[in-house]
């Protein structure tokens, strides 16, 4: 019909067709299919939550949950850590004198902490330093990066991104690695011995295997050229601010040294809350027969450069184990185990209501 | 050529009028022919050039679409917030993303409307497209004839010529028609819907040309009114060379978009073209309406924005905090310093990153909300659209949703406001019965002929003439009418649920003929019957024993006459041929005089004869001049319009009845019916030219009249009258035809002095008894009257009607007082009575609805007495009610009976509020105020037209409210359609109700605008309706599944899935802020960007979606069979504002059980950002999923696969994502994220763990609400999960259950007695502050009031239509009441199981009790109507039928001296009957 002037009188389906003459002709039906889609009757499930019909799924839930929480919690019980705070903030600690350290100080400030291990660690342990008060996750320290430069990127590392300003330049010479996550990058050493007997027999740390296979073989790269010849690839750019010295000399092995650096990867990992630890070694198992590490005394040297007593931060070492589920941490069996034991108790509730309420609604519907 | 030009200077020929009327010029268009060259007088345009006919509804072209479109949806206020936040991304000092990301959602919805704009315009385009390249004829001057065009080359001033069937492409003014009357047929059906045809005339100076008409030769200038969107009115001169000038009407324009028929060629200028036409003007798009859930929503939006605000200044203010705790000392090395090197101060960072948070937390402000809501609204009325319950087969017609955003609405409605006819009845109309100068003439046959209707057409013409009926009825009861009507609605459920192809016949039928079924052809001509003769109606089929025949027909061609705009169709074996609007010429005093020449003029009928005020007295003694005269006034049908068909048509006619077969069609049903009447009674055929009618008359030779005015039908005046001349005497006559109650207003008041004013008077009372009578069958009532003017009067009276009709600015205001000037001291002739059947299934409907506790007011311009048999019939009143009749001649009384009313009222709630709170801890009158609680007040309002106009007064509004709310149910009779909107608006403005106004016609269409959702029927009253509504359904009963399943649906899913979409959000961004508490407030998301942004978009969108739209709380089954559980969207149980908070506590508590619980378990360990950050996504999708399935009711595979494809759409896009750019996406980089962290174990015992106990509480919370206190709705549920058997016998049991229940219910059975023994003592209170009150107002000198009782047995008895069963039980009832009649007041005591019953719903509300699973049961028991017959009927005032019945029973009472006396009444009936009657007003009384 002509007078159906938009399309949107058209879609409105204006019965003139059936009522005007002119569409008197055509005898279709608009009577809708009987489809169970259109007339809204697919198959369905209803289900009805009484007290009757979840009760098997908190029993359910409980039995599960509990033995897993046990599990969790066995597990977390069963890694050995052992944790030393070297800030040096009680005046008793042989670090204090270390305590307001700033960047760059030669010559650097060294301390030694002894301690002594109860128990002996079985496997592998993972030596972290651990941070107290460090907002890594700062909304600007995040950002203040770029990840071209890391991976490489000849353009940005002589030109790197704005993100990193105020650390992008330095006398007039591009940063790299440029930003405020690699300007703070953690510059203590840690060194551990095993005192046995009076001799310090020092401990091997593999610096190797601590950074996330694709961030030291995919994300992080040096810039291309002669890898053996970093100083020549990095020498139009300068180091950051408070680092002592440059990115290609933070290691000898020319695998793990300029931006492939596992110390750097790891710390250009942003932590997710203000205290964290990062791994800093690893202490591998050499034989079946020893544990990693005896129970016995030992002594850790260290190489005090990272103030952190300006914000009121905290610096750790911590030495751990670890099994299936990572370190050790109690929470998540606790967690399993509270919300089983809750939801069992929530099933005999449930029960009980059950048993008194439920089948009166049944009962006093249906008459007898 | 024709230009406007608003300073040209027309030639006026009575140009006297200079200055002022050039003022108006301004508001003209000129339009002159195309054909003539272009002068050196007609000036070049000045102004904007005239709209060519080319069409384009498109809003866009190719280059405008980007920035107009963009423009337009930057209207909204949510696009313009959320490009502001895009947009604040780019500043880097507060930027949280990568800005271009940030835009990326945004750009989204606005792509994604604009796509849908895009896809519409091209629609509009194409159709713009069909209808410009759509070809007509228009003259070509070059070629001197007439050539194809296209429409979109038609110009205003063109010549177009267009054949019968053609699609008129503009507004163009008739100058020529191949009509030898200069008549045109079209058809209007795509204007207004309206399939009858309509008659438009050449311009009379046109139609006197000899000769053909040559566009060459015009050269009159026309001028006419600027174009606007009146459909009813065009205003313009012809001016002709000679300076002569017409005035153009409405009947010379044809309009675009009608359809010629009937009529071989016509040819016309074009007037208006394109945008301009009347058609397209009138075009405005779909209304936007904004649905009561939506505005709930937009507060809690602005309620998100505060949340949102505050967050954002606790997170600023803690940030300067942390900034400032560093400031004393050296920077740490961790707090970057700007660009420049230097730090910000703790005040600035807090400002900075007050703006970065609200772009962190913006998916507060569900920026997909919107968005979702139109996509589930679309789907919720596909799915309406598609429901075949709604779809009706015999119109073949389903339900249409016009407004496409308020399906939620339909959930909620509260009060309903209905029409009554054609939306409650069928508006299908029969003649019953007329009276004719105070003899009733019965026709009862027609039930019967109704009845018969599944025979074969032919079949009915051969009986139809023969099946005479002679019905004599007793006057004052109806035994034999209860029966018919009774009958007439049997058979037709009959006929209704008969074969389907009989209904398809009958459908195909009526669709031809709008309401021309065969069914009226069947008619049967009535015959007098004795006053006060006793035989009961037969049929005697060869000799009618017609008393009073000649005033009987004289009657009917009268009707005929008046009802004039009536359509004959003639269909002879072949296609119609012919049809033909005409008026019947026919006046008593010819008629009359024919019969006095063919038979001896003797009998008593003279008296009669004389009452029409002619002078001839005609009268017939015997059966043979009897059937004489009958075979003298078989009129032969004959058609003028086309001189060789009605020759043709007349040789049928007179071959045989079956040969062809006469069809009206009329523009109402009621003269459709009364023209078949008049047919029936061998009053047929007219022939019609513009102003002249013939009839033949087979014996009497053809008479001719000169119809000299048509005063049409409006509203206001509610009447339509007609002036003719005489053909004989010469006299000019006034006939008007209308409502009953305005006619008697304008009657001559005649002395009781004279005789023949005593025996008119004598008439008119008589007819009123018969209307009132009539009323109380349910019929509609006409009356119609006559005036006689003398010469002098008419051509006074013409000189104004002539000036009227020749102005341009206030015609229809001159028009109008013109008529009423000569519509004044008419003479009664007489009254019809129509019958108008109920819908199918309108009173289960109305049950239902009613159960449903929407309180349904009928609001109909019916009379009052009709309203209410109607309204008994549909069960919209119970006879076990107390009705209130409210009756006031002025505001003052008005105001007092409103005063009387509430205060019996209000003591008698008081009184129930006792029993309330003494049997039961609720408080029961606060509640009164919801509608739905006053279910159990068992009251019915009627209040009459001028009742209302008085009630609806700014002073008095509140009470009439106050009073109307505690009525179940309101009739409002005799109302305009402004009332009814005011109506409408009142209710909706001061109860704050949702309301939802039905209705089928024009009258109605501004009740439909008014009310919160307008339902139009798509009925035979034309389109008005439909399109003034939101939704459109085929009947009433649709109404039923529309509300109770549908609306409950889309209130319950759409609610859902708003609050849903709030607490989704808020809990995201929870997680986020109780982030910053360990990110120094640095406004850092631990979520990646993608996530963040895309989460809403993409991640957790599409099962609330489905859910949204799929989702059922309860099967459809459930809903109708327990209408009941409607009352949750009137309630909004589903969405109420503690909901909203409720939601955002459930939130907070589910967000910090998924941030800390991946907070605790990473606690202290290498964790990056990321790291943590996407287990927490993870555990938030799961959490907002598995919530969702927790409030879903019902999963289909839909479901399923919605949540599924949602978890492993996260889980691909998180990997692919992921592992994509080892680089890209800065800031953040979550590269390997996801990968590593699924070959974590403690990854997934995480987003084991959090989930669950994120839901814990909620899933108890529903699990013990479900078991404990569960709602109707489960109940409702639960029922449905019984198999179909067991389902079925307990809610056969529930019914026999209702009896019993009482007793069985421990709590019932003492408090039961209470009510019994305090309810008698607080009636007998209240009636006598009633009784006392009168007396007060009776004490004063001025208004002597008198107590009297007032007998109804009458209204009693008629009104019952159920069956003879009740009805015999009001009658004894009655018979019980008669004996106490002359008591001043009495009360019967009510037996004790009825008070029980009546009290049982009262003392057990639904309510919060340990046992409410029981009370539930009851509750639905008890609101059944079945189980509450306690009743009573209150009724105030009285009306003018009981003063009719009273001055037939007893003597009349006394004139009161003093006007304004108030006597109202208030009488009442019941099976155990109270009268009181409180004081009473006299109609009579009052001028």
């Amino acid at each position: 019909m002509a007078v159906n002037y938009s399309a949107k009188e058209d879609a409105d389906g204006h019965p003139s067709g059936g009522l005007g003459a002119a569409g008197g002709g055509a005898a279709k039906t608009r009577k809708p299919d009987n489809t169970a889609f259109k007339q809204q009757r697919l198959p369905a499930w209803q289900p009805i939550l009484t007290a009757g019909t979840v009760l098997p799924a908190f029993f359910v839930i409980g039995l599960v949950f509990i033995p897993i929480g046990i599990g969790i919690f066995v597990t977390s019980n069963n890694i050995r850590e052992y944790e030393i705070d070297y800030t040096g903030i009680e005046p008793t600690s042989p670090c204090n004198k270390c305590l307001n350290v700033s960047w760059n100080s030669t010559p650097s400030c060294t301390c030694t902490i002894n301690f002594t291990l109860d128990h002996p660690f079985e496997s592998n342990v993972f030596m972290y330093y651990g941070l107290s008060n460090f907002y890594q996750n700062h909304r600007r320290y995040v950002k203040s990066r770029d990840d071209s430069q890391l991976n490489g990127d000849n353009g940005s590392l002589l030109n790197p991104s704005k993100e990193c300003e105020p650390y992008r330049t330095s006398e007039n010479k591009p940063i790299a690695p440029c930003g405020a996550i690699a300007n703070s990058m953690f510059n203590d050493t840690l060194v551990l011995y095993r005192i046995d007997n009076e001799t310090r027999i020092p401990i091997h740390l593999n610096k190797k295997g601590i950074a996330w296979w694709t961030d030291k073989n995919v994300k992080f790269r040096n810039p291309s050229g002669d890898a053996n010849n970093l100083t020549a690839l990095f020498q139009k750019t300068t180091k950051p601010v408070n680092w002592p010295k440059p990115v290609y000399m933070l290691d000898s092995d020319p695998d793990n040294n300029g931006f492939i650096n596992e110390d750097f990867i790891v710390w250009m990992r942003t932590a997710a809350l203000p205290t964290f630890r990062k791994l800093y070694r690893l202490i591998e198992r050499k034989n079946n027969l020893q544990p990693t590490l005896e129970a016995g005394q030992y002594s850790l040297d260290i190489t005090y450069n990272y103030p952190v007593h300006s914000f009121d931060g905290r610096k750790r070492m911590i030495l751990s184990t670890i099994s299936w589920m990572g370190g050790k941490n109690p929470f998540l069996g606790i967690a399993y185990i509270t919300v089983g034991s809750i939801c069992f108790f929530l099933g005999v509730v449930l029960l009980i209501i059950h048993h008194k309420y439920g089948n009166r609604n049944t009962s006093a519907d249906i008459p007898n | 050529p024709g230009r406007e030009s608003p300073a040209l200077v027309l030639a006026r020929p009575r140009g006297g009028s200079g200055p002022a009327r050039r003022r108006h010029d301004v508001k003209t268009r000129t339009v002159r022919s195309n054909l003539l060259l272009p002068g050196p007088e007609t000036e070049k345009p000045k102004g904007s050039p005239l709209a060519s006919n080319r069409l384009k509804t498109t809003k866009y072209t190719a280059l405008s679409f980007l920035p107009k479109n963009l423009f337009e949806q930057f209207h909204r206020l949510a696009n313009v917030y959320f490009v502001f936040i895009a947009l604040l991304n780019f500043v880097p000092a507060v930027n949280a993303f990568q800005p271009e990301l940030a835009l990326a959602p945004v750009l989204f919805i606005l792509a994604v409307t604009a796509i849908k704009d895009l896809w519409e315009d091209y629609s509009r385009y194409r159709s713009d497209k069909e209808i410009n390249h759509m070809e007509c004829l228009v003259y070509c001057r070059n070629e001197k004839k007439y050539i194809s065009r296209y429409w979109k080359e038609v110009e205003v001033g063109d010549f177009v010529q267009l054949r019968c069937n053609e699609i008129i492409p503009a507004d163009i003014l008739l100058l020529s028609s191949s009509d030898p009357d200069g008549l045109c047929h079209i058809e209007t059906a795509n204007l207004d819907g309206e399939t009858n045809l309509k008659q438009r005339q050449v311009v009379r100076r046109f139609l006197e040309l000899d000769s053909e008409f040559d566009p060459l030769k015009f050269s009159s200038v026309i001028e006419c009114e600027k174009p606007n969107n009146d459909l009813t009115r065009f205003r313009a001169y012809i001016i002709h060379t000679n300076g002569n000038r017409d005035g153009l009407y409405k009947e010379n324009l044809l309009l675009r978009g009608c359809t010629i028929r009937n009529t071989e060629e016509v040819t016309g200028i074009v007037i208006y073209a394109g945008h301009e036409t009347k058609a397209l003007l009138n075009n405005s798009g779909p209304r936007y309406k904004r649905s009561k859930l939506e505005r709930q929503m937009n507060i809690d939006v602005l309620w998100c924005v505060l949340i949102l605000i505050v967050m954002c200044l606790f997170s600023a203010i803690g940030h300067g905090l942390w900034v400032w705790q560093f400031s004393e000392k050296k920077k740490p090395v961790f707090d970057v310093p700007g660009p420049d090197g230097n730090y910000l101060s703790p005040v600035l960072a807090s400002v900075y990153l007050f703006l970065t948070m609200i772009i962190v937390f913006q998916v507060l402000i569900p920026i997909s909300l919107y968005v979702s809501i139109e996509i589930v609204k679309i789907c919720q009325v596909y799915f309406i659209h598609q429901d075949k319950d709604l779809y009706d087969e015999e119109t073949d017609s389903q339900l249409q949703c016009r407004a496409l955003n308020i399906t939620e609405d339909l959930g909620q409605i509260q009060y309903i406001f209905s029409d009554k006819t054609g939306t409650l009845t069928e508006n299908k109309m029969v003649f019953r019965r007329c009276t004719v100068s105070g003899i009733e003439y019965s026709h009862d046959a027609n039930a019967k002929r109704l009845a018969m209707y599944q025979e074969p057409d032919s079949e009915e013409e051969e009986t139809a003439p023969k099946g005479v009926t002679l019905s004599q009825r007793d006057s004052i009861c109806s035994h034999q009418s209860v029966k018919a009507v009774h009958r007439s609605q049997s058979t037709k459920s009959h006929r209704r649920t008969g074969s389907r192809a009989e209904a398809k016949r009958a459908s195909i039928l009526s669709k031809h003929t709008a309401f021309s079924s065969p069914m009226f052809a069947g008619l049967t001509p009535p015959c007098p019957h004795h006053h006060g003769g006793t035989s009961l109606s037969h049929s005697t089929p060869s000799a009618p024993f017609c008393h009073h025949p000649s005033s009987c027909i004289f009657f009917f061609g009268f009707l005929w006459f008046l009802f004039s705009k009536v359509r004959v169709r003639f269909e002879l074996k072949s296609p119609v041929k012919t049809i033909e609007d005409f008026i019947r010429r026919f006046t008593p005093s010819r008629l009359t005089a024919g019969s006095n020449n063919s038979s001896s003029s003797s009998l008593a009928t003279s008296k009669s004869m004389h009452r029409f005020g002619s002078s001839l007295l005609s009268s017939t003694s015997t059966e043979s001049t009897l059937l004489k005269l009958e075979e003298k006034l078989t009129y032969s049908v004959q058609m003028n319009n086309n001189g060789y068909s009605a020759q043709q048509e007349k040789r049928a006619i007179e071959s045989g009845p079956e040969e062809g077969e006469l069809r009206y069609e009329a523009e109402s049903p009621d003269e459709a019916a009364l023209v078949y009447a008049a047919r029936a009674y061998n009053c047929t055929l007219v022939g019609r030219l513009s102003d002249q009618v013939s009839i033949e008359l087979p014996h009497l030779g053809t008479l001719t009249f000169e119809v000299l005015h048509t005063l049409g039908f409006d509203s206001i005046r509610k009447r339509m009258s007609v002036v003719v001349r005489h053909p004989i005497t010469d006299e000019i006559n006034v006939y008007t035809k209308g409502a009953d109650s305005v006619i008697m207003d304008l009657l001559l008041p005649c002395s009781s002095d004279d005789p023949r004013g005593k025996h008119q008077k004598k008439i008119e009372s008589k007819t009123q008894n018969y209307l009132n009578l009539y009323a109380v069958d349910g019929l509609r009532t006409l009356c119609i009257a006559k005036r006689v003017l003398s010469k002098d009067e008419y051509a006074c009276w013409l000189k104004s009607h002539l000036e009227a009709e020749s102005c341009i600015e206030n015609r229809e205001e001159l028009l109008f007082q013109s008529a009423l000037h000569i519509e004044k001291n008419l003479h009664l002739l007489g009254a019809t009575g129509v019958e108008d059947r109920l819908q199918e299934g309108v009173p289960e409907t109305i049950a239902n609805l009613r159960k449903a506790g929407l309180q349904i007011w009928v609001l109909t311009g019916d009379k009052q007495e009709t309203a209410i048999n109607i309204a008994y019939a549909c069960k919209l009143l119970d006879h076990d009610e107390e009705i209130i009749t409210l009756n006031a001649e002025s505001p003052e009384t008005c105001a007092i009976l409103l005063e009387q009313c509430l205060h019996c009222v209000e003591s008698k709630f008081s009184s129930n509020t006792i029993e309330n709170t003494s049997g039961d801890m609720r408080i029961g009158f606060a509640s009164f105020c919801t509608p739905s609680s006053s279910a159990h007040s068992k009251l019915g309002l009627v209040i009459d037209g001028r009742t209302l106009a008085y009630a609806l007064d700014k002073t008095l509004e509140n009470r009439f409210l106050l009073l109307a709310k505690r009525c179940r149910s309101v009739l409002c009779c005799r109302s305009t359609p402004l009332q009814k909107s005011m109506v409408v608006k009142l209710v909706r403005d001061k109860l704050k109700a949702m309301t939802l106004a039905i209705g089928d016609g024009a009258n109605d269409v501004s009740m439909i605008q008014v009310a919160d959702v307008g339902v139009g029927i798509s009925g035979p009253e034309g389109m008005q309706a439909v399109m003034a509504s939101d939704f459109a359904v085929p009947r009433f009963r649709h109404l039923e599944k529309l509300l109770l399943v549908h609306g409950h649906w889309c209130y319950s899913r759409l609610a859902n899935m708003v609050l849903y979409f709030f607490y989704k959000n808020a809990m995201f961004v929870a997680l986020l802020f109780w982030y910053q508490f360990y990110c120094g407030f640095s406004g850092t998301s631990m979520i990646d960007q993608w996530y963040l942004i895309f989460f809403n978009l993409l991640f957790s969108s599409l099962p609330q979606l489905i859910t949204g739209v799929l989702d059922k709380d309860v099967p459809a089954e459930v809903l109708i069979s327990v209408p009941q559980l409607y009352k949750s969207g009137q309630n909004m149980e589903d969405y109420q504002p503690h909901m909203f908070w409720m939601n955002m506590i459930d939130a907070l508590y589910q967000s910090l059980v998924c941030f800390f619980i991946p907070y605790f378990t990473f606690y202290d360990s290498d964790m990056d950002i990321f790291s943590l950050g996407t287990p927490i996504t993870t555990i938030a999708l799961f959490t907002i999923i598995l919530h969702l399935a927790v409030e879903t009711k019902t999963w289909t595979f839909f479901h399923w696969s919605s949540c599924i494809f949602s978890i492993l759409l996260f889980f691909f896009v998180a990997l692919v994502y992921n592992a994509s750019c080892p680089i890209c996406y800065p800031p953040s980089n979550p590269y390997w994220t996801m990968e590593k962290l699924m070959g974590d174990p403690m990854f997934y015992l995480t987003c084991i763990i959090s989930p669950f106990i994120a839901l814990l509480p909620r899933f108890l919370y529903r699990t013990l609400q479900g078991t404990l206190f569960p709602t109707q709705r489960q109940l409702g549920c639960q029922l449905h999960r019984w198999p179909l058997g067991t389902c079925n016998h307990i809610l056969s049991k529930l019914k026999i259950k209702k009896k019993s229940t009482p007793q069985k219910h421990p709590f019932a059975e003492p408090s039961m007695q209470n009510p019994t023994s305090n309810v008698n003592p607080c009636y007998k209170v209240s009636n006598e502050n009633i009784s006392s009150q009168v007396s007060e107002h009776g004490s004063e000198p001025a208004l002597p009031a008198r107590t009297r009782a007032e007998h109804t047995k009458v209204l009693g008895a008629a009104a019952s239509p159920q069956g003879p069963l009740l009805y015999g039980e009001i009658k004894q009832s009655s018979l019980a009441s008669n004996e106490e009649r002359s008591f001043g007041f009495h009360e019967v005591t009510c037996s004790t199981s009825e008070m029980e019953s009546a009290s049982v719903e009262e003392m057990f509300p639904w309510n919060s009790t340990i046992d409410q699973s029981d009370f539930s049961l009851l509750k639905w028991i008890t609101s059944t109507p079945l189980f509450s017959r306690f009743g009573r009927v209150l009724q105030l005032s009285s009306n003018s039928l009981q003063n009719e019945t009273q001055n037939n029973i007893s003597p009349p009472p006394p004139p009161t001296p003093v006007e304004h006396s108030i006597r109202p009444t208030i009488s009442a009936f019941t099976n155990r009957t109270w009268y009181l009657n409180l004081c009473r007003k006299n109609v009579s009384v009052a001028k």
